[in-house]
């Protein structure tokens, strides 16, 4: 076989599918990054904090309560969003008159005492999460070995994204959703319950940082720090997407991934700064970022 | 006036006869600072079970040498330099330290050798792995107890060599500490005979490692080393279980591995990793009690830096007794003279650069089927006997050694 840039095609390819699975990630915790600042114009720094969460209650429920993967998928959003609601309804609702600023500073606080009360529980070196048995081993695709759990995240987070995507810009409660942020004083006089579909909004968005902690618990350290490593790139995954479009989101955060992959192959060393790279590019000839409107 | 003359007199020649025994301590008390990471990323493997450790150290001799009493203070030095040098200071200068122990983190470490170098205090190092405390920038109050980055390296190419693992290939953290790692094991295993067939480096704080598995996969090497540490190393342990590369027949092997990451990775994904470490707490009689007895105090079995600092503590006070003092340049000399013989080591000799020399083990984790419980988790392989598992001092570049 011709090889590409003295690569290998399989080798390629191998990076190339590898590359999609940590875009899915990305995409995944992205989305609720992007579906919160569209709808609620907050910046919620608590994200990574969330994800670490949503790791940790699948954790617990394995080791306290003998609940497996599976439940963990389901039971540890729901904790994670019914957190979510709270915080909303107790601290964030009182934010959203004042600047972005300050829903930036306390979602930060936050995710700092989340992160620190973890850390005194339950120490610093992070906890064991097998592999679920449904889906250990692989299978061999010829030019790599692609272990089943990760085609499984893929599957997932694909269409969790794509399903969000949907019930947002294509049905009608997304369609309330878009108009109450739009003019919320309008929607309310319609009769619908603004602040409540607010809350949910954020339940629903870091909902999905929990499952996307799930989903990471078997492949990633479970530690309360794994929140932090993420979240940066994926605040630059938004900001490329374009802060709040959900479908740029989706497809910055899978591109990314695809393009990580490829300096892994070429020159490993940069693979942490490309993301950041791009960004710098893109906030210097489309400041909106790639699918963002100017407002 | 004659009676209060006499009593004062009797009074001062009874003072003065108690004097002695402890007359050469100064302030009356021997002050041992434990220094270390007590909320970070290396809480756990040194953190509040070192204070333990050294308390229990000190306990053993009833809390009291040279008929002074001893007392353990601790201090969180949040993994910074700067932070460990003026808390170093402020002990030496108004707190009347004595000793400063454990340091994880080597550039806190070698920050605190420059600081108990220039005021005369010994330290008593069981965290930093960096070989330089015991070589370019050695002391002559300085000693490394534990282990070596050096230890750790080469310890495990050389084992692993003589198992017939010959060909290697590297995942190394991007940083001066992975690369010295890669440095080396590169050196031993190329001295030995073998070949290096590929390195990887990665980015400090990676979470995804398959595509360097990937590339370590192609790659036909019968080891894949990785010269990382902490969450890196179990993330990349972790990923290489679901690629399935243990079971395919090359071997993993961790150059600075703990118990508490083999502890957060689960038996599943680390099964089967060697590593050298320098105490298991499952080794022997002695090596249980001692750990059953710190169990109970911290809540988990020791690492092998908390084991560590307790001998280490233990030694200095031996030294203390045995030189009636605790004048630096004296508990110097007597450290480097009396043989170091407890649970951790056995015949450990201090040697003149400062590197306490004892037996390192090559351990593999063992299966879940294997273990019997928790931290069941190692198999000793092989010892590695003290004069082989260190660089031989007069190779350190240490000033000290003649």
């Amino acid at each position: 076989m011709v090889s590409l840039l003295g690569i290998p095609p399989q080798v390629l390819f191998g990076q190339l599918l590898l590359g999609l699975i940590n875009g899915s990630f990305y995409a995944l915790l992205s989305l609720g990054l992007a579906v919160i600042f569209g709808m609620l114009n907050v910046i919620n720094f608590a994200h990574g904090a969330l994800y670490m969460v949503g790791a940790f209650v699948a954790w617990l429920l394995l080791t306290y309560a003998g609940i497996g993967y599976w439940g963990a998928l389901v039971i540890a959003p729901v904790v994670v969003g019914l957190l979510g609601i709270l915080l909303e309804k107790t601290m964030l609702s009182r934010l959203y008159k004042l600047d972005h600023l300050y829903g930036l500073l306390l979602t930060f606080g936050l995710a700092l005492i989340l992160e620190g009360a973890f850390r005194h529980q339950y120490g610093v070196s992070g906890q064991p999460y097998p592999i679920p048995a449904a889906l250990q081993g692989g299978q061999n695709l010829g030019f790599m070995f692609l272990p089943n759990y990760r085609g499984w995240v893929v599957v997932a987070s694909l269409v969790i994204c794509f399903g969000t995507w949907f019930a947002i810009e294509r049905t009608k409660l997304g369609a309330y959703l878009r108009a109450a942020t739009e003019n919320p004083t309008l929607v309310q006089a319609f009769g619908i319950n603004v602040p409540v579909m607010v809350s949910l909004t954020y339940g629903f968005g870091v909902a999905l940082a929990g499952l996307a902690g799930v989903l990471a618990a078997p492949i990633y350290q479970v530690s309360p720090l794994m929140g932090t490593n993420l979240i940066i790139i994926v605040f630059a995954v938004v900001v490329i997407g374009g802060m709040g479009s959900i479908l740029g989101a989706i497809v910055t955060g899978l591109g990314l991934g695809l393009l990580e992959g490829l300096t892994k192959v070429f020159y490993p060393e940069a693979s942490n700064i490309v993301v950041f790279v791009v960004m710098a590019i893109v906030l210097l000839i489309k400041p909106a970022g790639l699918f963002g409107r100017e407002r | 006036m004659r009676t209060l003359l006499l009593a004062g007199t009797a009074l001062l020649t009874l003072a003065g006869t108690a004097i002695p025994a402890s007359a050469q301590v100064s302030d009356n008390v021997i002050r041992i600072g434990v220094l270390n990471d007590r909320s970070g990323i290396y809480a756990d493997l040194a953190g509040e079970g070192s204070a333990i450790a050294a308390r229990m150290a000190a306990e053993e001799f009833g809390n009291k040498v040279a008929g002074a009493p001893v007392e353990i203070v601790v201090a969180d030095h949040q993994n910074k330099a700067d932070i460990a040098a003026s808390k170093a200071r402020e002990w030496v200068d108004t707190g009347g330290v004595d000793a400063i122990a454990d340091v994880p983190n080597s550039a806190a470490a070698l920050a605190v050798q420059g600081i108990t170098k220039d005021k005369k205090r010994i330290f008593l190092m069981s965290g930093p792995g960096a070989t330089a405390l015991s070589g370019a920038q050695c002391s002559p109050y300085g000693f490394q107890w534990t282990y070596d980055n050096y230890a750790m390296a080469a310890g495990t190419g050389r084992a692993l060599y003589e198992q017939g693992k010959k060909k290697w290939f590297f995942v190394t953290a991007d940083y001066a500490f992975g690369q010295s790692l890669e440095e080396e094991t590169t050196k031993m295993v190329k001295s030995l005979g073998g070949t290096i067939v590929g390195s990887v480096r990665h980015p400090l704080g990676t979470s995804d490692f398959s595509s360097f598995l990937l590339q370590a996969q192609g790659s036909g090497a019968d080891v894949i080393g990785l010269a990382n540490a902490g969450g890196d190393t179990v993330n990349a342990v972790k990923q290489a279980a679901e690629f399935g590369i243990t079971q395919a027949g090359q071997s993993l092997a961790g150059l600075l591995m703990f118990i508490t990451d083999v502890n957060a990775l689960g038996l599943q994904s680390a099964q089967g990793l060697m590593l050298t470490t320098g105490f298991y707490w499952d080794m022997d009689d002695q090596t249980r009690e001692w750990s059953k007895k710190f169990e109970a105090k911290a809540g988990k079995k020791p690492t092998m830096v908390q084991a560590g600092v307790y001998s280490a503590v233990k030694h200095y006070l031996k030294a203390v007794e045995a030189a009636k003092t605790d004048d630096a340049d004296k508990v110097a000399a007597k450290m480097r003279e009396l043989p170091v013989e407890d649970m951790f080591a056995k015949k450990g000799k201090v040697a003149a650069n400062g590197r306490m020399f004892h037996d390192m083990y090559l351990a593999q984790v063992k299966t879940p089927a294997e273990s019997k419980g928790a931290w069941d988790y190692y198999k000793i392989v092989k010892t590695i006997p003290a004069d082989t598992a260190f660089m031989d001092p007069k190779q350190s570049g240490c000033p000290l050694v003649k």
